[in-house]
């Protein structure tokens, strides 16, 4: 383990830094575009939550993988030329984006209904009253679940890997071949996945007890 | 304080984990393969199934077909007799190693070219296939050979643990190599346009080229590839076996005929020098 971090640290590191970098756009933009879809689910205007309905059932219910490789494959043919790191980054926003729509409408609906009456009784709009009371509720409700999403978020990140984004998960398979000790690098690879995530994991929880 | 010695603990068990599962790494296991070969009357050799003319998986049937199946098989024949079976696992250029060092294969054969590298971690078979790498670009690019690759933002495309990767970097140190993980990936990289030239050895893209008449292999080989089987270190039995398989398929003429049944619609590639 030791000799593949001496003469492939390089190698790791980047491949450390492609995927942190991935997880930190990805997750700024899914969180965004998540949160957004989460509160189209539930405004009036029916037209709008039939929209939301549509993105979360798709992108929930296709693979990661397959997502990618749309990206990845279709788009350059026909549309625009896109590199691997960035087909995999939008890939990983979309998939994600849909899980965490879902998760933020769970804590929406769990704020009490008599809370968004309240607002509007007291003369707020109905995005006014999502602002400033109901959304700031809800987010603590699903700081856990939201959490989780994160982890995955960066975990599903080697997805990378199979479209040549030199990511973590890249470089270790290119290492493993190179090196052909599969077993060490793997758990090196795995090791550096930790450092990303468990601190992400500690984090989530030291919020949770401070909101709660 | 309670807190902290409970997480100290958890990091300490999770490391002690790690060290116990890297400890782990070095069982080999030390049976003969031949005898357990002969005994079971079967062969577990590790194939391609990704690449057209040496191993390619037929969807209709699901049976692995290509010249690299049929030797194997020709030279199960050989060593066990003729009742003696021939089982086949997919491999790629990534999982080859780890799952011949487990034992899960026998042997491997699977466009596999001898390296001193890997005769480290290998015992390798004589030569069965003499390939060399090439590229393989779109019709009417500016690339015709390794040369014109050599330029900053040239990208070559290539598959992970294939040494067409490595000798790509002494060829064209400026281009940008993007290693995918079996060769219909790259190729399909190759025709949305991800990158300008893909390489690996000639042999498989002649085949890319028969399926996919808008590309062409340009500049000829720049490399020497022998094919070899591999064997798992310390199974010499099972080597010498290979070779002497090998040497019968080669001389009783069924060599020649596997070649040219695999090889002789292939534009461009001299099967009559490759015959033995």
């Amino acid at each position: 383990m030791i000799s593949i971090f001496q003469n492939y640290g390089g190698a790791l590191l980047y491949g450390l830094g492609q995927t942190l970098l991935c997880s930190i756009i990805a997750l700024i933009f899914a969180l965004i575009i998540g949160s957004g879809f989460a509160i189209l689910e539930v405004v009036p205007n029916k037209f709008l939550r039939i929209i939301a309905k549509i993105y979360i059932e798709v992108f929930r219910n296709i693979p990661l993988l397959v997502i990618t490789m749309f990206f990845y494959v279709v788009i350059p043919m026909y549309i625009v030329e896109i590199s691997g790191f960035v087909s995999g980054t939008i890939g990983l926003i979309l998939y994600s984006s849909a899980f965490i729509a879902e998760t933020v409408r769970s804590g929406i609906q769990s704020v009490d209904p008599g809370q968004m009456e309240g607002a509007r009784a007291n003369g707020l709009s109905f995005w006014q009253g999502m602002r400033y009371i109901v959304l700031p509720q809800a987010f603590r409700y699903v700081i856990p679940p939201l959490g989780n999403q994160f982890i995955n978020l960066v975990k599903n990140s080697s997805v990378l890997a199979f479209v040549a984004g030199f990511d973590l998960m890249y470089q270790g398979n290119v290492i493993a071949s190179d090196s052909l000790q599969s077993m060490s690098t793997y758990l090196c690879v795995g090791v550096l996945y930790l450092i990303l995530t468990l601190p992400l994991s500690y984090y989530m929880r030291y919020l949770e007890k401070k909101l709660a | 304080m309670k807190k902290i010695i409970s997480r100290i603990g958890l990091l300490l068990t999770l490391l002690l984990m790690v060290v116990s599962l890297s400890a782990c790494s070095s069982s080999a296991s030390q049976k003969n393969v031949l005898k357990d070969d002969k005994q079971t009357k079967t062969i577990t050799w590790g194939v391609k199934a990704d690449t057209k003319l040496f191993g390619l998986m037929d969807v209709r049937d699901n049976q692995i077909k290509g010249f690299e199946i049929d030797l194997a098989k020709a030279m199960t024949k050989q060593i066990l007799g003729k009742d003696g079976k021939a089982r086949f696992i997919q491999v790629t250029s990534q999982t080859r190693m780890p799952l011949l060092r487990n034992g899960n294969i026998d042997a491997i054969m699977a466009t596999m070219t001898i390296t001193p590298e890997r005769a480290k971690q290998v015992d390798f078979s004589r030569s069965y296939f003499d390939a060399g790498q090439a590229i393989l670009v779109k019709n009417g690019s500016p690339i015709k050979n390794v040369k014109d690759l050599n330029h900053n933002g040239a990208v070559v495309l290539g598959v992970v643990g294939s040494n067409s990767v490595q000798n790509i970097k002494k060829f064209a140190p400026k281009a940008k190599v993007l290693q995918l993980s079996d060769y219909s990936q790259a190729l399909t990289a190759l025709k949305s346009g991800q990158g300008d030239a893909l390489t690996t050895d000639n042999g498989i893209l002649y085949g890319m080229s028969i399926e996919n008449p808008g590309y062409s292999v340009v500049g000829g080989t720049f490399t020497k590839e022998p094919y070899g089987i591999a064997v798992d270190k310390g199974q010499g039995q099972m080597r010498d076996a290979m070779n002497s398989a090998l040497t019968k398929v080669e001389n009783n003429g069924q060599y020649n005929k596997l070649l040219y049944k695999w090889f002789h619609k292939v534009k461009g590639f001299d099967f009559r020098g490759a015959e033995r």
